[in-house]
């Protein structure tokens, strides 16, 4: 794996980053930050606090790991299949000396990349907004654990990209597994109250880690964040790898 | 060969022998031999589906081989195919330039993947562009170029890296006349500057003008291999007769020019029929002359075969590929 090679794939995407910043943020950071607003507001009024704290302040970290999860997502599914069965960018990309591991490479480290920059963007409005009265300064790992999440959702993403027949079935993707990891990761309500089933089915999603080491790091709570991270590194690690294998099976036959 | 692995000048451009390609049950290509030398254009001509594409997928490591060996520029294809890749041009079938990027963006981003200095790739990208005609077109986004431009551009990208084999899969397919000629001539300019050529084609035309040297493909298997003329020479012969006639009269027509007598035109000698064929209402008598071929349509008049149409012409690569496989190219 040449490392120039992964770079030029990587700052390709980049370069398109820039060129659609405007769209790329407003798609990527307006549903968060409207979450933040309305639940925030909306509910501050009825829910009197959780842990001591402010509603706005408790779902706060948690938007930050879930636009981050989203980014990635949205990159490594629609992104990736527009790339390499639409616009055949990879078939373009891999004629010259770059090879299929270093574009997939490329690709997930883009979307990491993504994800930590919405991450940081979605932190910087919390604190502009006076969303959390009081950071800790661990709160400035944050952006950290989003491009973990990055990484980890990239992999998730592309690994379906590779499977699906067709675009569409992102859909079941994100309907299925995405969507309900979202609302039952504890961004929104404590987990704590729920059923010890349900509490067990969330130890094994990625987000309900990433939604509490956030937390705890934004409030300077140490509880779960080495567990949490451990929990996060070794999936990811894990995660990485198959979709670049299936991405050398799907494009060199 | 020479060097084994050194990639020199005297290595041949692309050297084949018994390459195979097997996808499954199916053989795409059934081990094919030729080779490519420095500094010709060489075709691979053939319908879709002949294996032309999967070959040239071999070669610019799109693709591995089953079987067979391979070597492009003296290295091989297994073994070496980054080295390769940097040393070669991709011109693929289906357009696949990067939609979100301006014309100019296309190849600076396509100069990063094979490593380029910042400062090298802009100067030859504003080379290559003055090269296929767009530098009035250098910021324009690729959605917004003709089909004839948008080939252009990628034979410009293609060029980046200043290959020593620039690989063509259909270049002209799919554009109009003009577009086509245009592309024709930047063919013609870098092999004159020593650039090899290698192209697959479906038109015959397209083989007959540009290459020194072709193969003709079909159902993976090479039929035949060498100059368009002497393709056509050995083959069939340079002139044609097609003689308009319903298929039932044919056999009954190349009885007359098996049998037929020495008298008839004129107490000639008997012409120098090299084979003919039957393509629907179409009877096709290859000769070795204009004269030869006049005379064959003459004596078909006089038996009262072919009076609804007669031609003397020139024996095409599609002649050729007719008597080769028994079909015409256009049915592919």
């Amino acid at each position: 794996m040449d490392v120039r090679a992964v770079w030029a794939v990587f700052a390709r995407n980049m370069d398109i980053f820039r060129r659609y910043w405007l769209n790329n943020l407003v798609s990527n950071f307006f549903e968060p930050f409207l979450y933040l607003l309305g639940m925030g507001f909306g509910m501050t009024r009825y829910v009197t606090g959780i842990d001591g704290m402010s509603y706005t302040a408790f779902i706060a970290p948690g938007i930050v790991a879930s636009t981050a999860m989203f980014a990635a997502t949205f990159e490594s599914t629609f992104g990736t299949y527009v790339r390499m069965v639409f616009q055949k960018t990879f078939d373009a990309i891999i004629a010259t000396p770059v090879n299929v591991e270093e574009v997939a490479v490329g690709e997930l480290l883009y979307g990491a990349a993504k994800a930590g920059i919405v991450g940081i963007i979605i932190l910087a409005v919390v604190e502009l907004f006076g969303f959390v009265p009081q950071w800790h300064a661990s709160a400035l790992l944050v952006p950290l654990v989003a491009v973990v999440v990055g990484l980890l959702f990239s992999s998730l993403g592309m690994t379906a990209a590779t499977l699906v027949p067709q675009i569409d079935h992102f859909n079941y993707y994100i309907t299925l597994f995405i969507t309900p990891m979202f609302v039952f990761s504890g961004i929104f309500f404590p987990l704590g109250g729920l059923p010890n089933g349900v509490q067990a089915v969330a130890w094994f999603t990625p987000l309900m880690h990433a939604v509490r080491m956030s937390r705890e790091l934004v409030f300077g709570q140490w509880t779960h964040v080495a567990a949490d991270a451990l929990w996060l590194t070794v999936v990811t690690a894990a995660l990485v790898w198959p979709p670049v294998v299936l991405l050398r099976r799907k494009l060199i036959r | 060969m020479g060097a084994e692995n050194a990639g020199g000048q005297k290595d041949p451009a692309v050297w084949a022998r018994g390459l195979t390609k097997r996808y499954g049950e199916f053989l795409a290509v059934r081990g094919v031999d030729f080779a490519v030398r420095r500094g010709e254009c060489f075709g691979v001509l053939g319908p879709n589906g002949a294996g032309k594409s999967t070959t040239m997928k071999m070669i610019y490591g799109r693709t591995p081989p089953t079987e067979g060996k391979l070597r492009i520029l003296g290295m091989d294809a297994r073994a070496d195919m980054r080295r390769i890749k940097a040393r070669i041009g991709v011109v693929p079938q289906e357009d696949n330039l990067d939609p979100d990027f301006t014309v100019i963006q296309n190849l600076l981003v396509f100069g990063r993947y094979f490593g380029l200095p910042r400062r090298t790739a802009a100067e030859r990208a504003e080379r290559l562009l003055e090269f296929v005609g767009l530098a009035e077109r250098r910021e324009a986004r690729v959605e917004k170029l003709s089909g004839g431009m948008k080939r252009r551009l990628v034979i410009a990208r293609a060029l980046i890296n200043d290959p020593e084999l620039l690989i063509l899969d259909e270049p002209t397919t799919g554009l109009d006349p003009q577009a086509r000629q245009l592309v024709w001539s930047k063919m013609r300019e870098l092999r004159s500057r020593g650039v090899t050529l290698l192209l697959t084609t479906h038109y015959m035309e397209e083989a007959a003008r540009m290459c020194d040297r072709l193969v003709i493909m079909d159902q993976g298997r090479i039929l035949a291999e060498g100059s368009p003329d002497q393709l056509i020479e050995e083959h069939a012969g340079p002139w044609t007769a097609e003689i308009l006639l319903p298929p039932d009269r044919h056999e009954e027509a190349r009885r007359l020019l098996d049998t037929g007598s020495r008298d008839v035109a004129g107490g000639r000698k008997r012409e120098a029929i090299r084979g003919w064929e039957s393509a629907e209402d179409r009877l096709l008598v290859y000769t070795m002359s204009a004269e030869e071929a006049r005379a064959v349509g003459e004596r078909l008049r006089h038996a009262g075969l072919g009076g609804a149409g007669f031609f003397s012409r020139p024996t095409t690569l599609d002649d050729l590929f007719l008597r080769l496989t028994g079909r015409t190219l256009r049915e592919g």
